[in-house]
Order: structure tokens, then sequence, then C-alpha cells
């Protein structure tokens, strides 16, 4: 048995800082003077494009077992991912959201985190972030109107958001909200939906590992369109409930309304998981397109994921709950 | 230059070729430029092109639908003379519009187009409107409307009714949420025919006014015959 004896110079564990804190803290400052960079020479060089320039990179991103290798196929082309969205609040065709989101001001932003948890309260987007580690997740996107996508997603954990914040017993699902602000957000002025948007998960589902809110893609920070400043991203889910620009986090003991479930419940369910079997009066759901490709591929269960989630729906009637 | 040259040999010459224009321009951007995310028709060309050609199909069956209000408020007949080349060039863009949905869309996969075709209301309203189309195509030679006569052969085409309604169906079932652009078809759709159920009712109120009127004076005739009459 080895006894070590400490000596008054070594340092005390409590006095280290832990890995993701310091690695936060360069990134944060790299991130910041980016940035700082990218708006000094955004004013000289004005009049800004049609099309916003990509965003700052991330720093200290680490790989995830998520990643290019592992899944094994194609990234999906960068323009494709960002000028080809479903972001209603900008727009309801597709180019809408990059041609109109370039002036969306996604700092400052807070995110308010209600409900059923022991750290209640308003936590301004770097708190939030700071204590988790960015991980890179490759993951496909299936939208329920039959597209899909490799994303290579920048993000935190959720589950690590979620333990960090302290959910109660009564916390049974986390609900979601987008930014309601139709000034910025020219779509919010016509009523496609019920603004805000609102999204929601069973706590379990929340706690998945696979689940992520995402900050940024192709190792750069998120593009207004895709949902900036942080959005989620369930990967065994359509896209629709991946929620974006994120500004409340609400932990409840009840099912939360979600806007398409609100718009058309017939269509779209709350949980909304990818599944080739389920039929949505709209599209069948059997096959995809992959954005880039020419001929239809077979929808996989649960995109692809069916052994990180399956088990979450055992012994439910999918049929009915979708 | 008469009038008959000029819309014979001028005038639909200009209308035939301009709308031939969306397709033209389809082609040469399919033929010449990059069909990637950076290309004109964006990340998904298949529904770019499925689309366009959808919305020039029911762009001409509102056009087709125009022309009979627009001569009785412009009160040129002329305008009808434009009528069947609208029509037909509407069902040409259908055609197109369907053939991009078997062809490109689902790569001639039969078994699925017959699923969606009973499944999802909006194919199913789209497939309608071709059905409802086609027998116009087909009589809308002279020869057909000889062989139907004039009365049955306007009879059919008002077919073309329910197919324009059907078309607006379509096009406001297929987008996700309550959006702009299907609704002002609609609109436009709605006040088209509105004209004519107006126009319609016009007339039968002039009708039976002056069915009224004739009928009034002949039992004043009447009258005024048994009055003059001598008495037996």
């Amino acid at each position: 048995m080895l006894i070590k004896i400490a000596k008054p110079s070594d340092v005390k564990p409590s006095e280290i800082t832990p890995k993701s804190l310091y690695l936060d803290r360069r990134r944060f400052l790299k991130t910041a003077a980016v940035a700082g960079a990218g708006v000094v020479l955004g004013t000289i060089a004005a009049p800004a494009p049609a099309h916003a320039a990509r965003g700052p990179k991330l720093e200290g991103v680490v790989k995830s077992k998520w990643n290019l290798e592992t899944l094994g196929e194609k990234l999906t082309d960068y323009d494709a991912i960002t000028k080809y969205n479903n972001f209603y609040e900008f727009g309801t065709d597709k180019d809408d959201p990059s041609r109109n989101s370039g002036a969306f001001k996604t700092r400052p932003w807070s995110i308010a985190v209600e409900g059923a948890v022991e750290k209640p309260g308003t936590y301004d987007l770097e708190d939030f972030i700071k204590p988790h580690a960015l991980e890179e997740r490759v993951y496909r996107l299936r939208c329920v109107e039959a597209w899909s996508m490799v994303v290579p997603w920048v993000g935190i954990s959720l589950a690590n958001v979620i333990k960090h914040f302290g959910p109660t017993g009564n916390a049974k699902y986390v609900a979601f909200e987008t930014l309601l602000d139709p000034k910025q957000m020219p779509g919010q002025n016509r009523r496609v939906l019920k603004w805000p948007y609102k999204e929601g998960l069973r706590i379990d589902e929340a706690m998945n590992p696979l689940a992520i809110l995402a900050v940024g893609l192709y190792g750069e920070a998120m593009p207004n369109q895709n949902g900036a400043p942080i959005r989620l991203v369930t990967p065994w889910k359509y896209g629709f409930k991946s929620i974006k620009s994120i500004v409340k986090m609400r932990f409840q003991a009840d099912e939360p309304p979600t806007s398409w479930n609100e718009a058309a419940a017939r269509e779209y369910g709350f949980y909304s998981n990818v599944n080739p079997t389920v039929d949505h009066p709209r599209w069948s759901q059997a096959k995809e397109r992959r954005i880039g490709e020419f001929l239809k591929r077979p929808t996989l269960m649960f995109h692809g994921y069916a052994e990180e989630v399956a088990h979450l729906y055992a012994g439910m009637d999918l049929r009915k709950q979708y | 230059m008469t009038r008959e040259t000029a819309i014979r040999w001028v005038a639909k010459p200009i209308v035939f070729t301009s709308a031939l224009l969306p397709l033209v321009w389809l082609a040469w951007v399919v033929a010449t430029s990059d069909l990637g995310p950076k290309g004109p028709l964006g990340a998904n060309p298949i529904e770019y092109v499925n689309r366009h050609l959808g919305d020039w199909a029911i762009r001409f069956l509102l056009m087709a639908l125009a022309v009979t209000p627009l001569r009785g408020i412009t009160g040129w007949a002329q305008l009808t003379r434009f009528r069947r080349m609208l029509g037909l060039f509407a069902f040409f863009y259908v055609c197109l519009h369907m053939s991009s949905y078997i062809g490109l869309d689902q790569f001639f996969d039969w078994r699925a187009i017959w699923k969606d075709i009973v499944k999802r209301n909006y194919i199913t309203v789209g497939m309608l409107t071709f059905v409802m189309l086609l027998p116009l195509a087909i009589t809308s030679t002279k020869g057909m409307v000889k062989r139907l006569g004039g009365q049955r052969w306007t009879k059919l085409h008002r077919l073309v009714y329910p197919a324009g309604i059907a078309a607006c169906f379509h096009f406001y079932m297929m987008r996700k949420g309550v959006q702009l652009e299907p609704i002002v078809y609609a609109l436009i759709c709605a006040a088209l025919l509105g004209y004519r159920i107006a126009a319609h009712l016009k007339k039968k109120a002039a009708r039976t006014a002056k069915g009224a009127a004739t009928r009034v004076a002949a039992d004043a005739s009447r009258d005024r015959g048994k009055a003059g009459a001598p008495a037996s």
C-alpha cells in the first residue's frame, strides 16, 4: 500500500482547474478575439453581403464517439446545410432563412431556466455553455418532409446541462421555447404557426446521450439560419423537434404543448420519432432523399439510432404515440 | 394588317412563345448550371423542378379561367381566342409537373406512387385535377366541339371550375401550416369563379324581370281585350 505524504508545495486537488474549464477559457478568449476581429472587418467591408459570412471558428472542440468515421457517411455540403432550411420565423421558403436572418442579433443572449429545477434563473449564453465540453457530433438529420442530411454539429450534451441545473422529482418533461421577436424574425408577423415556437422532450429522452444543444456546425459558430445561437438536436426525431434559437427551458410534470402538434395533431405527434413504418398523411416516411443524391434511400428506424434510443419507447405503441 | 392576321400571326405566336419561357428557362438552367447547393436550383434541385412546373401549371389554369371575366370587364371579345391556348398550356405544365413527380421525385416507383395517390390527400386531389383536365384537353379541338355539339361541349368544359378549385386545394394542402402563397392563389381563383356566379345571377335576375315584364304586358293586353270585348 502506498501512503503518500503531501508536501506543502504540492498542488491541492481543489486547486486544479478542471481541464474542461481551462479549455473553455481559452476557447472563449479565442472565439471572442475572432468575433471581435470580425466585427471590425465587418464595419470596414460594408455593405454586408446577402449571405452572412461564415461564423467564427469555435476553439477547444473535442471529438466525440459520434464522428465521421463511426457514422461512415459523407458530410452534406456546407452550402446545402446553410441555404436549405426550415426556420419559419424567417420565412417559409427554403432559402428565406439564409436571406432574412443576416441581421439577427444573437448577442447578448440569455436563456431562462424555469420550473421543477434546483437552480432556476436567467443565464447568459456564455455562462450557460461554459460548464460543459464542446463536442463535435456528426449526426444524420431527417426532416419530416422526407429529405435528410449529415451535419457535423458542435454542441454540449443536453444531459450534462440538465444535471447541472438539477431537476427535481417533478421534472418529467423539458419544454423549450424559441425567441419571440417579430421585428427581427419577419416570419412571426404571419400566423403560419402559433408563435413562439414550442417544443418538448420527455426527461429520459432529454437525458439520452445523443441529445445535444448545438452552438455550431462545421467547427464554426452556428449560422443564424440554422438556429443561432443555440438549438436542440435530437437526431432520432424529425427535424422540427430540434427547436432553434432557444430562450427558455422549462422543467415540468406534464407533457408540454408543441407547435406543430398544435397546428395539425394528426400529422405531428409529441414524440415524432423517425419511423419508416408509421405513415404520415403528407409524406411517405419509408424513404428519404439525402440532399445531394438523386435516388431516395430507405429510412432507418429512429434514423439509424435504434441502438441508442429504442429502449426509451419499449412497450409503447408507436403507431398511436407517433 | 387586318385584325385577323394580327391575332393569328402576331399575338398568338407571342403568347405561345411566352408560355414556353418557364420551361425553356428551366431546361437551360438544368443544362448549363451547377446543380449543387450553390447553383440556382438550390440544395434540392428535384424539388425545385417539381415546384416550378406545378407553379406554372396553376398559373396557366388561373390565366385560362381569367379570360371570360376579363372579356366581360373590358368588353374585348377577341380575348376568347386565347382561352384554348392558355388552357392547353395549363394542361401541358400539369403533365410536366406529374412527370417530374413520377420520374424525378419517385423515380418510377409505381408502388410508392400508388400508395401516395391513395393515402396522401394532397396527391389524391392533385391527381383528381389531372383527371378532370384530361377530357378537356382531348376535346379542345374544333372537330371535337362539332362532334359533341356546342351545348354538350360547354357543359363538359365546366369541369374546369372544379379543376381550378382542386388545384388550389392541392397547393394549399401541400404546404405546411397556414401559408400566404397558396391562399393568394385560392383567392384569385375564388374571384374568377365568383365573377361567373355573379354574372349568372345577374342574367337570371334580368331574365325573370324581363319575363315578369312580358307577363304583365300580356296580362294587361288580355285584360284590355276583355274589357274591349262586346258584352255577350
